[in-house]
């Protein structure tokens, strides 16, 4: 029996992992609650730290997911079991019944502008919005289908109407339709089940759900939003007037033990509050904003530069230490005013017209419900239980975790970790005897094209009456009959509906077509479907051509159809134009080497090779030092009650014993050629080939420079701390910590994220051991985020004292080293007299990253840490194919964290190295060597490094696209001044023919 | 140099191409059209997959047969899909006002705009601006050559 694995939860950690394990050749069951996948990512309008368009990097992975040969999506569907073992599950799956059939629904939404229903409250938009009883959740749906909401259906409840069912011509509703059980065997299950938005009324002094004017995080996303409810109108919802002064309010449910609150930090609030503050600002003209937080915890990748924009470019009002006590309305104007305590703690209140309330995250009910289905533990918060060193596996063997249903996190962080968790899930299932990896679907061979005068066969689709109703169809198809080479010219109800498919098909081979045009909808959701039927038929399925007269035609022009049935002529002749010169393309196969190599023998090093070897492939270890291990070698402590010593040896005993890992100790990689499926790596004694490499070199901690660090014994790191400690060589009575040394200065502006919690685990070691011990830390923020609040308040109440100090005023050492510190609170200048101090040093990026990037081709930060290709989406990846990153390479980190990301790292390596072949895109660049004269212009545009001039002998250069880094961008065709650059898929002549098409009449 | 004007005929209405990169513009045009948002007819778009294939000789190449105004939209700066194809363009867009200018064509019959594939109010208004802006400037002078 062929095993899959079942993913939980669509959102964006379900997707990555469910597109990772198709990718490596598994199939995939990925269940969703609701009627669409996407989560919340899907409703967001905006991403930190880069401001990206959420929906335009989200979007083309939900659609990858939606037409993948090996992802079967069952939307709104819930796990209702799962019995067996690891590698051998039965799960039970409820799938509910949604009224429409989802093989006829083809999306139109004709029944959705027919139902009479209206005032439902829609949950996508957070009750924002109304919709109708039959709704499709959003435009970027998936899958794109209609559902009924059995609740406020009239026909349901009430047995009248039926609206839908007459209006819907391919007869797609069911009201008989029942709740279904599926059974599916899985090998194994990740959950990603998210977290759920917490509810902002158990803030009661905040008035939530009282005053109108305060809103939620998650609600503010979609009033911010271009495709929410207000159009991306920023508007109070009392009385649609642009709000002058807005106030954000951080920890709104997160790091209280109040009744309903959650002890620990949410993790991402501070930074999406600076988002929301930022894109308001960019939105509103002359509108002020303030930020009334605790701590600012801006302790990932480029948040500390963000955070510094959004003080210094767009004057927002950071207010430290302040904490809102309540929120008043004044009931006429529904004015706020909020009361709150400054940083010197000075009562105060300020008016504002809008209050957004950045809200915890709590953990998913969802989840909740399914530890409880399938067996699993959860921690005392109510997420799932995992440990530092499996932080994606839960209590029940063969199933993982992964995303905000762990802990509250980021969308960098969860992509990465639901890679890692693709790679436990797929373990289980690629190493079992038998099991072999997904055939690509099978298609009839190619019709031979090749000088064949160009025979077109056009079909214009209605698509029910959405192009119907607007533009002239039948006057469309009789026109596109007259054109050259046009055999036939047809007009159908819906062109993407299996009957039409099928038509195309049959008509392809009766008709000799060696072109296929089709007017509907977007190239960017049906151009799939349509080259698919081409390519079923035996045609190139780049002989295909989509002319767009429905969202950017018949939509847009509604109200004058005859002017709109002109235009859908126009680009009827325009795609006609195009097709006449199109070409059967083929995608490049290249040979991949099933092995991969990583760099730095560090635990995610190790963690990585690990990973790979489990599932049969061969890895390399290439070290710089003597032996295996890296910082973690240097590391004393306990985490969740084992000492990371001696995790650290099994691990080493693991790397050690594999049969499929070799390790390479001394060694440095002093070149690396080649690209994606087949590098070559010289290293001194060898030079390996392999398919993929990991970069995952480490960084180190900052070696101090001030306070008398390497002059006074009684001064130490937090390293040196633990290793004296380890020895019982530590007896300091009065101890302070002083925090951002190496960070946050002028030298490296950003933070290191770890040193906060290290200190307070470090003080919390010490106040345990001797309780009359009189600790002090000194520090601008304490960004202890997500669980290790504890550590905070664990540290507060064994007497830790803290002394905020501000960001431009260091503590000073005196020479009788007694200890000078501006404290915030006080307002003044307090002396301590240490007997030990020590130094939350920072950490900084390997030195090395300065000779690895170039031989790579990958980019680093200004901070010198490496450069994923996408900060959010593709934080593993780099733009290079084939090459990946992990742990401290990548940016500071915990070692739950890197652990976690290593094992991302070995995933998308074995998207790669799993699959003998790689397949490059069919749209790239090609030289004509004819007309090249290798003048170099192409070979800087390319992002991708794909380009080279090489000497072709006799002192002739020319430039050379290599396939397998191309990606079809065509950057370097619009920039070749002899056109001897050409883009697939996109020539110049195929698109002056369009030009032509256009303006001629 | 100024651009010579030309009668507008009261039947004339604008021709506009406008080039649209598949992962943000031409997306952000489709939200338009699945939003109902309604503009004025008078433009085409092509597709490609980055701002940066368009070929500034495409551009030269549709006033010289009859364009009036041509828009090139792409990605937000930031946002480019091949991560920075829209900065090239950018540049590209730059140099060429300036040709236009020395060919006594008005730069403003070209436009280069950034539209998200969540902005499909922006890219109305582009329309809808470009649109007016092109019925007032008339006719290109450039017909009268043909």
């Amino acid at each position: 029996m062929e095993k899959s694995a079942l993913v939980i939860g669509g959102g964006i950690a379900g997707i990555q992992a469910s597109l990772d394990l198709a990718d490596r050749g598994i199939k995939v069951f990925l269940v969703e609650s609701e009627p669409t996948i996407g989560g919340k990512m899907a409703r967001l309008d905006k991403t930190f730290p880069t401001n990206d368009c959420s929906a335009c990097i989200l979007s083309p992975k939900m659609a990858d997911v939606g037409g993948h040969q090996n992802i079967t999506v069952l939307s709104y569907s819930e796990v209702l079991g799962l019995e067996g073992q690891p590698g051998n599950f039965k799960a039970k799956i409820l799938k509910k019944a949604r009224y429409v059939d989802e093989d006829k629904c083809t999306g139109c939404g004709d029944c959705v502008a027919k139902c009479p229903t209206k005032k439902i409250t829609d949950q996508f938009e957070f009750g924002l919005a109304t919709r109708k009883a039959i709704f499709i959740p959003h435009a970027q749906a998936v899958p794109r289908i209609a559902v009924i909401d059995p609740d406020y259906c009239r026909y349901l409840t009430e047995g009248k109407c039926g609206v839908c069912m007459k209006v819907c011509q391919r007869g797609a509703i069911n009201y008989e339709d029942k709740d279904k059980i599926l059974d599916l065997d899985v090998g194994a299950v990740i959950c990603a089940t998210g977290f759920d938005v917490w509810d902002a009324k158990i803030a009661s002094e905040y008035g939530y759900g009282r005053y109108p004017n305060v809103v939620n995080s998650m609600e503010y996303e979609r009033i911010m939003c271009a495709s929410g409810p207000l159009e991306g109108h920023i508007a109070r919802p009392s009385d649609g007037q642009t709000p002058k002064r807005i106030a954000f309010i951080q920890c709104v449910g997160s790091r209280s033990e109040k009744k309903g609150w959650k002890p620990y930090c949410s993790s991402v609030c501070c930074m999406y509050a600076i988002k929301q503050a930022i894109i308001g600002m960019e939105h509103l003209d002359g509108v002020s904003t303030d930020i009334f937080f605790m701590d600012i915890r801006s302790y990932g990748k480029e948040f500390e530069d963000y955070k510094i924009r959004a003080a210094e470019e767009y004057d927002i009002g950071l207010h430290q230490n302040a904490r809102v006590a309540s929120i008043d309305e004044n009931p006429i104007t529904n004015n706020l005013y909020l009361r709150y305590s400054d940083g010197s703690n000075e009562p105060a209140v300020k008016e504002f017209d809008l209050v957004v309330l950045s809200v915890a995250l709590n953990p998913s009910t969802m989840g909740q419900k399914l530890a409880g289905t399938l067996g699993f533990d959860l921690n005392k918060y109510g997420f799932c239980d995992t440990s530092t060193f499996a932080p994606l596996e839960t209590s029940r063997p063969g199933v993982f975790v992964t995303g905000a249903f762990a802990a509250p996190k980021d969308i960098p962080t969860s992509v990465a970790e639901a890679s890692g968790s693709a790679v436990k899930a797929g373990a289980l299932i690629a190493t079992q005897s038998g099991w072999e990896r997904a055939k690509p679907k099978e298609f009839p061979s190619e019709i031979d094209v090749e000088g064949q005068e160009p025979r077109i066969g056009f079909w214009v689709c209605s698509c029910g009456i959405n192009i119907g109703s607007t533009v002239d169809v039948d006057s469309v198809q009789e026109y596109a009959a007259g054109m050259d080479n046009v055999v036939l010219s047809r007009k159908t109800m819906y062109a993407c509906a299996q009957d039409t498919l099928e038509e195309i098909k049959e008509t392809i081979k009766a008709e000799n077509l060696n072109r296929v045009v089709v007017a509907s909808c977007t190239p960017r959701t049906h151009e799939p479907l349509f080259r698919n039927a081409c390519k079923e038929a035996g045609l190139n399925p780049y002989l295909f051509e989509l002319a767009n007269i429905r969202d950017q035609c018949s939509w847009i022009h509604m109200h004058e159809p005859e002017k709109a049935t002109k235009k859908a002529k126009d680009l009827v002749r325009m795609a006609l134009a195009k097709s006449r010169l199109l070409e059967p393309l083929d995608k490049g196969v290249l040979p991949v080497a099933g092995s991969a190599v990583v760099l730095g023998g560090g635990i995610a090093g190790m963690t990585s090779a690990l990973d790979i070897a489990s599932q049969g492939y061969d890895v390399h270890i290439v070290e710089k030092t003597g032996e295996l291990g890296g910082n973690a070698k240097r590391f004393h402590y306990m985490e969740d009650g084992k000492d990371v010593k001696s995790y650290l040896n099994d691990l080493i005993d693991k790397v050690r014993t594999s049969d499929k890992i070799t390790v390479h100790l001394n060694s440095e990689a002093e070149n690396i050629e080649g690209f994606v499926g087949a590098f070559k790596v010289k290293i001194p004694d060898a030079e390996i080939d392999v398919g993929s490499v990991i970069v995952a070199v480490g960084g180190y901690e900052y070696k101090p420079t001030e306070y008398k660090y390497g002059a006074d014994d009684r001064v130490m790191t937090i390293l040196d701390f633990e290793e004296k400690m380890a020895a019982n060589q530590f007896n300091g009575k009065n101890v302070a910590f002083i925090s951002c040394v190496g960070s946050r200065n002028d030298d490296a502006v950003y933070c290191s994220r770890v040193c906060c919690s290290s200190a307070l685990r470090s003080a919390i070691q010490i106040k345990e051991a001797d309780p009359e011990a009189n600790v002090f830390v000194l520090h601008k923020d304490i960004r202890t985020y997500g669980f290790r609040e504890e550590y905070y308040r664990r540290a507060s109440e064994l007497g830790v004292n803290f002394i905020r100090y501000p960001e431009d005023k260091e503590p000073v050492l005196n020479e009788d080293f007694t200890l000078m510190v501006n404290d915030t609170i006080l307002g003044d200048d307090v002396v301590l007299s240490p007997d030990a101090l020590i130094l939350n040093a920072g950490i900084r990026p390997n030195p090395d990253n300065e000779q690895i990037a170039p031989m790579l081709k990958i980019p680093l930060s200004k901070d010198g840490f490496f450069f994923e290709a996408h900060m959010k989406l593709r934080p593993v990846d780099f733009a290079t194919e084939g090459v990946f990153l992990a742990g401290l390479a990548h940016w500071p980190k915990f070692m739950d964290e890197s652990i976690a990301q290593a094992s991302g790292a070995a995933s998308r390596a074995l998207t790669i190295i799993s699959s003998p072949t790689y397949e490059t895109e069919g749209v790239i660049a090609a030289v004509n060597d004819d007309l090249c004269d290798g003048c170099g212009i192409c070979e800087g545009c390319c992002p991708y490094h794909a380009i080279t001039i090489d000497d072709i002998g006799g002192g002739h250069l020319r430039a050379n696209v290599n396939e397998g880094l191309c990606k079809g961008c065509g950057s370097c065709v619009g920039a070749c001044p002899s056109g001897a650059m050409e883009q697939k898929g996109f020539k110049g002549a195929q698109l002056y023919a369009m030009i032509k098409a256009a303006l001629e009449e | 140099m100024t651009e010579a004007t030309v009668s507008k005929t009261e039947e004339w209405e604008p021709k506009i191409l406008a080039f649209c990169c598949n992962w943000c513009s031409y997306a952000g045009a489709d939200l338009a059209g699945v939003s109902r948002r309604q503009m004025p007819p008078h433009f085409l778009v092509i597709r490609t997959m980055c701002s940066a294939r368009v070929d500034p000789e495409f551009i030269l190449d549709a006033y010289a047969k009859g364009a009036d105004g041509v828009l090139v939209l792409g990605c937000h700066p930031a946002d480019c899909h091949y991560i920075g194809g829209n900065y090239r363009t950018r540049r590209r867009m730059a140099l060429l006002e300036i040709v236009l200018q020395q060919y006594g064509l008005n730069p403003d019959r070209l436009k280069v705009e950034w539209v998200s594939a969540s902005e499909g109010e922006k890219f109305q208004t582009t329309i809808v601006d470009f649109t007016e802006r092109i019925t007032e400037l008339g006719p290109s002078p450039l017909k009268e050559v043909q």
